[in-house]
Formats: structure tokens, sequence, C-alpha cells
């Protein structure tokens, strides 16, 4: 079953802050990966993948940069879910 | 009815001498980060690396793989005149024909054995490895020396930001031959084509021939790389380990192309490796070798006594083609 945005939002911070160590409150949808989360080109592909595992989507490589928030990433994720 | 003879050669083969040359130059990062408008302290967070090595300008990708291959045959007590085959895997001999494997195997004295280049990129010497083994196994060769040769600094754009500051300049050797108990373990390799374009070299040469473009060099998607590398070569590394009949807790050195150190450390934790095992970063100094980064961070391994002659090592290369190979060996 498809999860909420909410649920994918608690689900992608808990991945967040296992790469990184950064609290998962403070992975908030308005929040930029690079901007205010300082993640690396690296430890984003980290996080797509092991969201890719995690929710049972797709998302290819070409569509990593348009993910510029958190809540990118969320509505990217609910949607290849559907 | 007529039948043919076949060849039959030994059980097992293994490892029996290792040699390496590096680049004369240790290059700091802070020598090249001025073209890329970087910093030392990027290069080493994105990649780990602190120097890597670069050969003189006269020196060939011949010279390095001689210099390494004099030190293997050495090492495994043989005579040249007792290899059969030469496999050279590089991706920057500068002729298409002939290939440079005749020439090193006439430069050590082991004309007139079988010699052949290999294109594998950063799989090569893994590649390497698993036709040795087939071949000695078959009998079509007593021992065959494995080359993994490159200057990657004739092919570098120093204003590029993909990969040319990763690359350095070096020769890794072994000599592969019968043995009484097994050394090394099934190859597991294979490849992906519709990869090809995610480490690739710029313009092919019909371009700079019709097109004026500008001298070939190499480049990649970083992070592609770095997703393909970390996530789809652990279960490959993991096939390896099973097909040699042994666990993740056998295993007590792992060796895998020296891409990066983020992609090294992220294979452990994918693989699942226990604590135990050494892990090969000669690329911290050495920067990335390509064909030659496995043996080099092998011979670092022994030499700084993390691992020692007859632990069981698990390597595995993978790079442009895309292309990869892991097998486990007993090192020598």
């Amino acid at each position: 079953m498809a999860l909420s945005e909410n649920e994918v939002l608690a689900g992608l911070a808990e991945i967040v802050s296992e790469e990184t160590g950064i609290d998962t409150a403070e992975v908030e949808s308005a929040k930029s990966f690079t901007d205010d989360l300082d993640i690396d080109s690296l430890s984003m592909m980290t996080i797509v993948t092991l969201a890719e595992e995690k929710f049972d989507v797709r998302i290819p490589d070409e569509d990593v940069k348009n993910l510029v928030t958190v809540g990118d990433a969320v509505s990217y994720i609910t949607k290849a879910q559907s | 009815m007529t039948t043919l003879n076949v060849k039959r050669g030994p059980e097992f083969t293994r490892i029996l001498g290792l040699g390496v040359s590096r680049g004369e130059n240790s290059v700091p990062n802070e020598d090249i980060i001025g073209p890329i408008n970087s910093s030392d302290e990027w290069i080493r967070k994105m990649t780990g690396i602190a120097t890597r090595v670069r050969a003189n300008a006269d020196t060939s990708v011949i010279d390095m793989s001689e210099h390494a291959a004099r030190e293997a045959i050495d090492n495994a007590g043989i005579g040249a005149d007792e290899i059969d085959a030469v496999i050279l895997s590089t991706i920057t001999y500068p002729h298409m024909t002939p290939g440079g494997a005749p020439i090193l195997a006439d430069r050590i004295g082991a004309t007139p054995a079988a010699a052949w280049d290999i294109s594998a990129a950063c799989a090569g010497y893994c590649y390497g490895i698993g036709q040795a083994d087939a071949l000695v196994r078959s009998g079509a060769a007593r021992n065959v020396l494995v080359v993994g040769a490159e200057k990657m600094s004739d092919y570098i754009d120093p204003a590029d930001r993909t990969i040319s500051y990763l690359l350095g300049d070096a020769a890794g050797a072994v000599v592969i031959g019968a043995s009484d108990t097994p050394g090394i373990g099934p190859t597991v390799w294979g490849s992906d084509g519709s990869g090809a374009q995610l480490i690739r070299q710029t313009v092919s040469w019909l371009e700079v021939r019709d097109d004026d473009a500008a001298f070939p060099t190499l480049t990649q998607e970083g992070p592609s790389v770095y997703k393909w590398a970390s996530f789809k070569m652990a279960p490959v590394a993991l096939e390896a380990i099973e097909a040699a009949g042994i666990t993740p807790d056998d295993i007590q050195v792992f060796i895998p192309h020296q891409a990066n150190v983020r992609i090294i450390d992220q294979l452990v934790k994918q693989i699942g490796l226990p604590d135990h095992v050494a892990i090969g970063k000669d690329i911290v100094d050495s920067g990335n070798t390509s064909a030659a980064s496995i043996p080099l961070a092998t011979e670092r391994l022994l030499r700084d006594g993390d691992a020692k002659p007859g632990d069981l090592a698990l390597q595995i290369g993978f790079g442009a083609g895309l292309v990869y190979a892991a097998q486990v060996v007993v090192l020598p």
C-alpha cells in the first residue's frame, strides 16, 4: 500500500539521519539537501539508493538533480509509489 | 574415427609472485587544485586522496610494466622462459597496434610467449587473473604473467572536475602458475554496456581527425559511478565469496579497485565484511591507477604488515564498460 507524504518524510528522515548523522527532526520538507543539510553528491546517491530499497521505487540518476529539497524527494517517492 | 589430443593442466593455481612500479612523482592535492578551483579539503572529503603517483614524461606504460614484471617473476622464483603467456591490461597504451604485451614479453625475455593486451579498464587486473587461472588449468600455459599498467596522466584534462584529479600512473604484475592447493577462487565477472557513457573517453579518434576535436581525455559521471560501484558491486563480491565456498567471515583482506575511498567504505558496509578484515586503501597515496590499483594495494598491505602471505583476499575490479570481475585469492 502506498505511504502518505508524512510517512515517506519520516522514512526518508531516518535514511538521511543514518547516512549523515543529522537529527531526523532537522530533515524538513523545505530544506535543501545541499544548502541546508550539507549533503554532497555521493551521500545523496547513497540516500537515493536506500530510499529506492525502502520505498520500493526507482529513481533514475538523471532525476536526482531535480530533487533539490527534501519535499521534492518526498513528492517524487510518493508519486512513484502510486 | 580420428580424434584430437586435448591438453589438461593442473587442478589448482595460485599467485606465485607480485611486483609493482609506481610513477616516480608523488603529486599532492595542492599541486592540482588550481585548474579545478578546488581545495585539498574537498578532494580528501570526496575521494580520500591525499597524493597520486605520476610518472615522468619519458616513462612509458611498457617501462612501468617491465619493472613490475621483473619483480613479479623474481618473487615467483621462476625464469622468464617459463612464462607461456603475457596479458597486459591497459587503456592508456598509446598504440592501437601492435599491442604492448609482445613488446613487454620481449623486454623481459619471455619471447615466444603468447602475448596480448586486454581492455577492461579498472576491472582489467581481475579479468587478467580470471584468464590466467583458466589458461593454466586448461594446460594452455604453464605460467602466465598478468600486468595491469596505466599512464593515466597522458589522458587527463587538468581542468576536468570529474575524474582527472583522481588519476595516477603505475603498473602491477603477478605470475600465475600451478599450485598443490586452490589459490584462486572462481572468477565472477560480467559487463553492462548500457552504462558505457558513465566512464568514457571524451571523443573518438575519428572526431580528432575529422572534426578537429581536442585530444581525448577521460571523463565520468561521478555520482552515478559511485552508486553503481557501491551498490551493484557488493552482490558481485558476495557471489565471488560464495563461489569460493567460504563466507565473509573467512575473508582476511579486502582489495577492491582503488577508485574512491567513499566507494571502498560503502562496499565494506554493503558486503558486510567483519571488522577484522584488512582493507586496501593505497588510493590515499597512489590515487586511482585503474588496472594497476589492485596489485598496488596488495603490495602495500603486505609491505605494511596489514596482510601476510597465505591470507585469503577478496579482490574486485570495476570500471569503464561497464565491466567488473571479482575473485578470492590466496596472497603470495
